[in-house]
């Protein structure tokens, strides 16, 4: 299908995107990579009166390392994570999920902040933002503004930003000495949407580990955390008994939301399979 | 008449001056403004890959693009890549494995795995099939198309050598 009718500014500053945000309220969408947004324009499921496009707005592309942060910016796609060595080397969880979102052509396009600010429960980056325990950076008529991840994603599509104000940057912590960063999901077929995916990160200290976040994605309503099971994991050393407490004590917590095709009882079933997998890998990369 | 644009594109290496709707997206303004018929519009929603281009040197998904956007851009199609030569090494290898039945995902295909093949000259079999996987065909030919590109990998990494 054809999306429907619509006007298109090129923004020049983000200043302009505000104040026209300000001016059309929600008969106006951001476009940044577009990859989720014309889709829906063309499906018809969205027909906004107004298109903002950023693209034309320099400060915010780039990677930067910023002390303790390393800063990447929304118009950042999806393959410049990829292919960064900065993201290699200071949050390799990222360089690590890139490669599962969609497909090359959709990377080339797709943006860091624009899958923030979807706030989609099954894309990778919200739930890389939570494991990291990172910070997205907003901007608004008030000026520049930074939540912190645990409270940016508030429900379904739904997140902190108000109604006048961008995403401008995402921010993570730039990872210590032993700390340990890893994602794994199950999916239908390379690119899909996880049905189920695990993104989490823990400090080593000897062979336990201490400090674990584990951020689900396609399991709730927003990338959600399994808290109870990270505080039991707390200190301990990833071996067998751990890894059978830690898949019980997750099964025991998780409510996750069915989808078309499967139902709570699988994906509670699969979230236990990934984390086991995923705290085996901890081991191994621990011993590596 | 609604609203329009104008917008300056390279396409193929030709510059053109043109009236755009904001709403009409990259593959529709090839395929009807500028005639070139060769990339396809299958899914029209960034699934089946049929309308891939290239945007200032990378693939996209040319109906997730608007033309509107393209302003200032250089844009190759299928038409123009298969002028210059630079994929004929993959077509003959689609042609030689029977990479195509219907051959209308082909088009996007080949942009595809143009990309592959410059970016990924030491791609394995499995980056292949990853690689291809956001591109369909309903002939179900993928075997074959997976073949002719690891063939072009192996022709390109000898003449190297």
């Amino acid at each position: 299908m054809k999306a429907a009718a619509f006007d298109y500014v090129k923004a020049d500053s983000v200043a302009q995107v505000i104040e026209l945000l300000q001016q059309h309220g929600d008969d106006a969408r951001v476009l940044a990579g577009g990859q989720t947004l014309l889709a829906t324009l063309n499906m018809r499921l969205s027909e906004p009166a107004l298109l903002i496009d950023i693209n034309g707005l320099a400060a915010l592309r780039g990677i930067e390392r910023q002390g303790e942060v390393l800063r990447i910016g929304a118009l950042v796609t999806h393959a410049e994570i990829e292919r960064s060595e900065l993201v290699a080397r200071h949050a390799p969880l990222l360089a690590q999920a890139a490669p599962h979102i969609a497909h090359r052509a959709i990377r080339n396009r797709g943006t860091w902040g624009g899958s923030l600010a979807y706030a989609d429960p099954a894309a990778e980056w919200p739930a890389c933002l939570l494991a990291l325990g990172g910070t997205v950076v907003v901007q608004g008529p008030g000026g520049v503004r930074r939540i912190a991840a645990d409270d940016f994603f508030l429900g379904l599509y739904t997140t902190a930003l108000a109604p006048d104000e961008i995403v401008i940057a995402g921010e993570v912590p730039v990872a210590r000495e032993g700390q340990w960063q890893g994602m794994t999901q199950l999916a239908r077929r390379h690119g899909d949407y996880a049905v189920v995916g695990l993104a989490a990160t823990a400090q080593r200290r000897g062979a336990a580990l201490a400090s674990v976040r584990l951020a689900f994605m396609g399991v709730a309503a927003t990338p959600w955390r399994a808290r109870r099971t990270e505080e039991l994991l707390e200190g301990r050393e990833p071996d067998d008994a751990t890894l059978a407490m830690a898949a019980a004590s997750l099964r025991a917590e998780i409510e996750p939301l069915p989808d078309l095709t499967h139902s709570s009882e699988t994906k509670r079933h699969l979230a236990g399979v990934l984390l086991q997998r995923l705290l085996a890998c901890a081991r191994r990369d621990s011993k590596g | 008449m609604a609203d329009t644009r104008t917008i300056q594109v390279t396409v193929n290496g030709r510059p053109h001056r043109c009236q755009v709707e904001p709403r009409t997206h990259l593959v529709d303004f090839l395929r009807d403004e500028l005639g070139l018929k060769g990339s396809h519009l299958g899914c029209e929603h960034g699934v089946c890959g049929a309308c891939t281009v290239e945007l200032d040197g990378r693939i996209v998904r040319g109906c997730l693009t608007l033309a509107v956007q393209a302003d200032g851009a250089q844009v190759q199609t299928i038409e123009g890549v298969s002028e210059s030569g630079v994929i004929r090494d993959l077509q003959q290898a689609f042609v030689a494995h029977n990479a195509l039945q219907c051959g209308f995902c082909t088009p996007g295909m080949l942009m595809a795995a143009k990309e592959l093949v410059e970016t990924r000259p030491e791609a394995t079999r499995a980056e292949v099939r990853e690689w291809i996987s956001g591109n369909y065909c309903r002939c179900t030919g993928y075997h074959a198309i997976v073949d002719a590109v690891c063939d072009v990998l192996h022709q390109r990494k000898e003449a190297r050598s």
